[in-house]
């Protein structure tokens, strides 16, 4: 027992200078190399810097809107509502967002609102929408911006990223990226 | 088909055909014999059992084993107490997180040192990353602690007849450099490329587009933290949100590779054991059980998800995306319910969505997937409970057909008889007893829940099973950081996870020593599909019944009010 002990401190001593610090330094040292030297990809425009994979609060009719978050896209923290699929106060909440989405969208039918722009993500900083999600809000910034829905239409269409290869996984918007090009546009 | 479900398919494929060849690398490891990274790894493993003081070739009995064993995990856990609740005065803090207190402290060094990772506090503000950095080593020796139990059972069956059963020290820093190290830099380099932070600078600040407003970013060395996480099939995520967080898990390639990396080291496991004991259709009895396990758990979760919550539906929404509360535009419901049961099957418990807004079966079928916790399992710890479900079908089995009970050549008698019932019953045990503890005391628990009704019933269910499985996901609405949950939660963890190492060790260490018995005509062969069907048989009923009535009164009865 007491030949154990010792081993096993000095055990510990040898593992901690591999694992705690050899192997992440080495990890860091290589992501010198990374975009943005592995601080978080980032996009700049117009003197600012944004990461590109953490979502914002889009709330105003001139800009398409992002996903609602649990933590107000709070990048600070993260997490969902964590509510139950059964749970009748967040059935309401649901309820009243798509019925604000109808009010400020109101050439919008109901059966063409795609779900997550009504339900919070996981992490509460989901920078994507769906596709479809983008494109219901096509004819709302068309009229705010005063431009064409065929402008709109193709500033969207060039933001679709496709699934990984062409093969897997989703499509899906980056937010960020169709607001930035929809300010930029002319 | 769509490409959801064609990600889903390939991403398993890809693992089930990786880890053939490198379970036959850790058979190698283990037997000690040549492999090409060598040059490598050798001059490092001699420095570490030379500061270490250790003679890697001098064998121990099996108590020698777990005295070994014990006592350097009683070793991380005294200094993981200590750094947490002084975390603010250490280095490495540039957000300035504060101490944590005692019953935090003690339930996140419990965690993590046996390979659970249920956190009960955020990532983002809970700890240092210091601390970060400690867990992170713990994350290496807790899964190398798994692996090396294992690997003494490997040893068990492979000796004709022998009580010397390998060096602790060797399995332990063998499993960590040789087989643990090189894919999570492999995976962690994968995940820098692709937008996972790996700095040791704090928070920055960003403004919004929209409003100019001011937001705080958190960052870290998150990447390797993620890789180990994941190849040590600990879960415990960097940030709050953990591989939902789009730092955490950018796309879908680092979806991919995560999974493939919490599944590598539990599959290879399987085909290890039969290179290692040259019974290479063994490996495939045990690979074939755990994935029709696998399959009849995750094939639900991914249809119900898709199809999304009926309530919703009923509201008149387009509602073809699936249920996506709690769930990232990038993965999309499919792969968030593959990952669910790929996450609790396998003891890692990282989520890519939140399991407390999954469908109510979907959340049956990810309690049963720690309930049964040998479907693949966690790293060596899997392989060691499946074992068990082995020699109770061995009996049972045995006495059917009126054949003395053997395993491998090795009679199993009273005594290993009694060890498998004590083990396999305890699990039940302590989920329930505590569940029903935390429902009698309903002063400590009851405003703890996110969810009224029957869902809040399931949070605490969940809670305890995650605990149990040491699987360490949960239903992450319950608000687990007070004293009753830090407290019982610390216990169920250090029970399940000592015990059912304990039991499966004694076992093989007290059959390894007995009389080898050649195979004969009156042999009851255990590489077969029959005997396959019989062991998955025993996990139906000992694992899943005895957990009915808990069912019932949670996800079951939340689904027919859904429904």
């Amino acid at each position: 027992m007491k030949k154990d002990i010792i081993s096993a401190i000095r055990l510990t001593v040898a593992t901690i200078i591999l694992f705690a610090v050899v192997y992440p330094v080495c990890v860091w040292g290589i992501a010198q190399l990374a975009p943005n030297s592995g601080k978080g990809e980032i996009i700049e425009y117009a003197g600012n810097t944004y990461y590109s994979n953490i979502g914002q609060s889009f709330t105003s009719d001139k800009y398409f809107q992002s996903r609602p978050s649990a933590v107000n896209y709070n990048a600070a923290g993260s997490g969902g509502s964590n509510k139950a699929p059964s749970n009748s106060e967040y059935l309401e909440t649901v309820k009243a967002r798509i019925d604000t989405f109808l009010i400020n969208n109101p050439s919008i039918q109901k059966n063409e609102i795609p779900v997550d722009l009504i339900t919070a993500s996981a992490s509460g900083l989901d920078p994507n929408i769906s596709v479809q999600a983008a494109h219901i809000q096509v004819k709302r910034i068309a009229k705010v911006r005063g431009l064409s829905e065929t402008d709109v239409q193709k500033l969207v269409d060039e933001q679709i990223e496709k699934p990984l290869l062409g093969l897997f996984g989703t499509e899906k918007i980056n937010v960020l990226k169709l607001n930035i090009a929809l300010d930029t546009f002319r | 088909m769509n490409t959801e479900i064609l990600g889903i398919i390939t991403t398993f494929l890809i693992a089930v055909a990786l880890a053939i060849p490198f379970g036959k690398y850790i058979s190698k490891v283990y037997e000690g014999s040549k492999t090409w990274l060598d040059p490598l790894f050798n001059p490092i493993e001699r420095i570490i059992f030379k500061i270490g003081g250790i003679n890697p070739l001098k064998e121990m009995t099996w108590k020698q084993h777990l005295s070994a064993l014990l006592t350097i995990n009683l070793v991380w856990f005294l200094i993981s107490m200590a750094l947490l609740m002084t975390q603010q005065w250490l280095p490495l803090n540039p957000d300035g997180n504060p101490n944590m207190s005692p019953d935090l402290a003690f339930n996140t060094s419990i965690s993590f040192l046996v390979n659970c990772d249920l956190q009960h506090y955020s990532g983002e503000t809970g700890v240092s990353y210091f601390s970060q950095i400690w867990l992170m080593f713990l994350q290496f020796v807790s899964a190398g602690t798994g692996m090396a139990a294992a690997a003494i059972l490997f040893k068990a069956f492979r000796e004709k007849s022998t009580d010397q059963l390998g060096n602790f020290y060797n399995f332990l820093v063998k499993s960590c450099l040789r087989i643990l190290l090189p894919v999570s830099f492999i995976l962690a380099l994968i995940l820098v490329f692709n937008g996972t932070p790996m700095t040791f600078e704090g928070k920055d600040t960003m403004t919004t587009l929209q409003d100019g407003h001011t937001v705080d970013v958190s960052r870290g060395p998150a990447a390797a933290f993620i890789a180990i996480k994941h190849v040590g099939t600990n879960g415990g995520g960097f940030f709050g949100s953990n591989s939902a967080h789009p730092f955490e898990n950018p796309n879908y390639l680092t979806f991919m590779v995560q999974m493939i990396g919490q599944l590598i080291i539990p599959l290879s496991m399987i085909f290890a054991f039969g290179y290692f004991i040259r019974r290479k259709k063994l490996s495939w009895m045990i690979f074939g059980v755990m994935t029709i396990g696998f399959l009849l758990l995750v094939t639900p979760n991914i249809l119900l998800e898709q199809n999304g919550n009926p309530a919703i539906t009923s509201m008149g929404v387009d509602n073809s995306l699936g249920a996506m509360e709690g769930k990232e535009v990038r993965f999309g419901a499919a792969s968030s319910g593959f990952w669910s049961i790929v996450t609790t099957v396998i003891s890692t418990g990282s989520v890519n969505a939140m399991h407390d807004s999954t469908m109510p079966l979907s959340g049956m079928n990810q309690l049963l997937a720690m309930m049964v916790n040998a479907f693949y399992g966690g790293c060596g710890v899997g392989l060691l409970n499946f074992f068990i479900f082995i020699i109770l079908a061995v009996f049972i089995s045995g006495l059917m057909v009126g054949r003395t009970p053997e395993f491998l050549g090795k009679k199993i008698e009273a005594r290993e008889m009694k060890i498998a019932m004590i083990i396999a019953l305890l699990h039940p045990f302590l989920i329930l007893t505590a569940t029903a503890l935390a429902t009698a005391f309903s002063q400590f628990t009851a405003s703890t829940l996110n969810n009224p009704g029957f869902h809040g019933f399931s949070e605490m269910l969940y809670e305890y099973t995650s605990s149990a499985a040491n699987n360490g996901s949960g239903f992450e609405g319950l608000g687990d950081n007070t004293p009753w949950w830090n407290i019982s939660t610390g216990i169920v963890l250090l029970l399940s996870r000592f015990l059912p190492i304990i039991g499966p060790v004694a076992i093989a260490g007290l059959l390894a020593s007995k009389k080898y018995i050649p195979e004969g005509a009156g042999t009851l062969k255990t590489d077969t599909s029959t005997f396959g069907l019989m062991v998955f048989a025993v996990i139906a009923i000992i694992a899943a019944l005895a957990f009915f009535p808990a069912l019932t009164l949670g996800p079951i009865a939340e689904h027919f009010s859904l429904y």
